[in-house]
């Protein structure tokens, strides 16, 4: 099925601040407030029906000077149908917050500590949000633009 | 082999006692491959029969670092993983020696990022470098040779 990001936004409105579709990778920006409602609809509407997560990532638009400054971003698939779908969740740096889907899809555990872990962003709800690349001693998220080229944290060895 | 031509008629041969040792350290070299990235299938190239490091007497891997000799550092040693290589290193009996298997052992590599020691001579002392990303079987040996070059030279300690 086509259109789905275009279904989205006949379905929820303002909720959906965006849609656009570049080459058939169809895209819906959701707001934060009605984005776990969307993500349900998203798994449990029977048209839709997109039964995986396969990734979650973000992106930091400092030094694009985005406001808000960072997207957080889901790829869902349908295994029964064979089509994909890209959400995007805009949140700002004082609050960096969004909704788990920890309790949904057994992966974001791990995808959401991930994000957490290179962007700083919090995922409300999550089981247990701790830094899953790097060790508990690192301070600070190494993949936001504003964190230095040539800062290293070594637990052993010189400091730099 | 020097020991072997010197040995006359008489069937017995003059050497001196750091040699000696030395040759026979250098052809019994027990390795732990400490392997964490993509170099751990050049360094399994290399160790199987096409190239056979086993002609050098380094063909019998220790998966313990209390009975190996030469430690084999092979691919990417992340910050995080450091304080285990340097533990491994740590529990080596002496005589030992440690060889940085490709760039990123070397110097880091072009992982020059947050995450990546910038070489593992900043945690542990390094006797031999083969730099390659990955470094060909021919460069191994090459580096394999000159490690049992080190090994036959230097004062033997008993």
């Amino acid at each position: 099925m086509t259109g789905i990001h275009i279904k989205l936004q006949e379905k929820f409105g303002a909720a959906v601040r965006e849609i656009h579709n570049q080459h058939g990778d169809e895209t819906a920006v959701a707001d934060r407030s009605a984005f776990l409602t969307i993500v349900q609809f998203v798994r449990n509407n029977h048209n839709i029906d997109c039964d995986m997560l396969t990734d979650i990532t973000a992106v930091d638009g400092l030094s694009l000077k985005w406001k808000p400054r960072f997207e957080v971003i889901y790829h869902f698939y349908s295994t029964k149908k064979n089509h994909r779908l890209r959400l995007k969740v805009k949140v700002d740096e004082q609050d960096p917050v969004v909704p788990s889907l920890a309790a949904e899809w057994g992966v974001a555990n791990w995808l959401e500590r991930e994000v957490w872990d290179m962007f700083g962003i919090r995922f409300e709800g999550h089981p247990d949000l701790r830094r899953i690349l790097m060790y508990e001693q690192f301070s600070g998220h190494p993949l936001r633009k504003d964190y230095p080229y040539s800062k290293r944290q070594p637990l052993i060895g010189p400091k730099n | 082999m020097e020991m072997m031509n010197e040995m006359g008629e008489a069937g017995f041969s003059t050497t001196k006692l750091d040699q000696a040792i030395g040759w026979a350290r250098k052809f019994s070299i027990f390795q732990y491959p400490f392997v964490t990235a993509c170099c751990g299938m050049e360094y399994m190239a290399t160790a199987c029969s096409h190239y056979d490091v086993d002609r050098f007497g380094a063909g019998l891997p220790r998966f313990s670092p209390r009975q190996s000799d030469v430690l084999f550092v092979v691919g990417t040693i992340s910050h995080k993983i450091a304080p285990v290589l340097k533990r491994i290193y740590d529990q080596m009996a002496d005589p030992k020696w440690v060889v940085a298997f490709g760039v990123c052992t070397c110097t880091g590599g072009f992982y020059d990022n947050y995450a990546t020691v910038q070489g593992i001579d900043t945690i542990i002392p390094v006797d031999v470098y083969i730099p390659g990303c990955p470094p060909r079987p021919e460069n191994v040996l090459d580096g394999l040779m000159k490690l049992q070059d080190k090994i036959q030279r230097q004062k033997q300690e008993v």
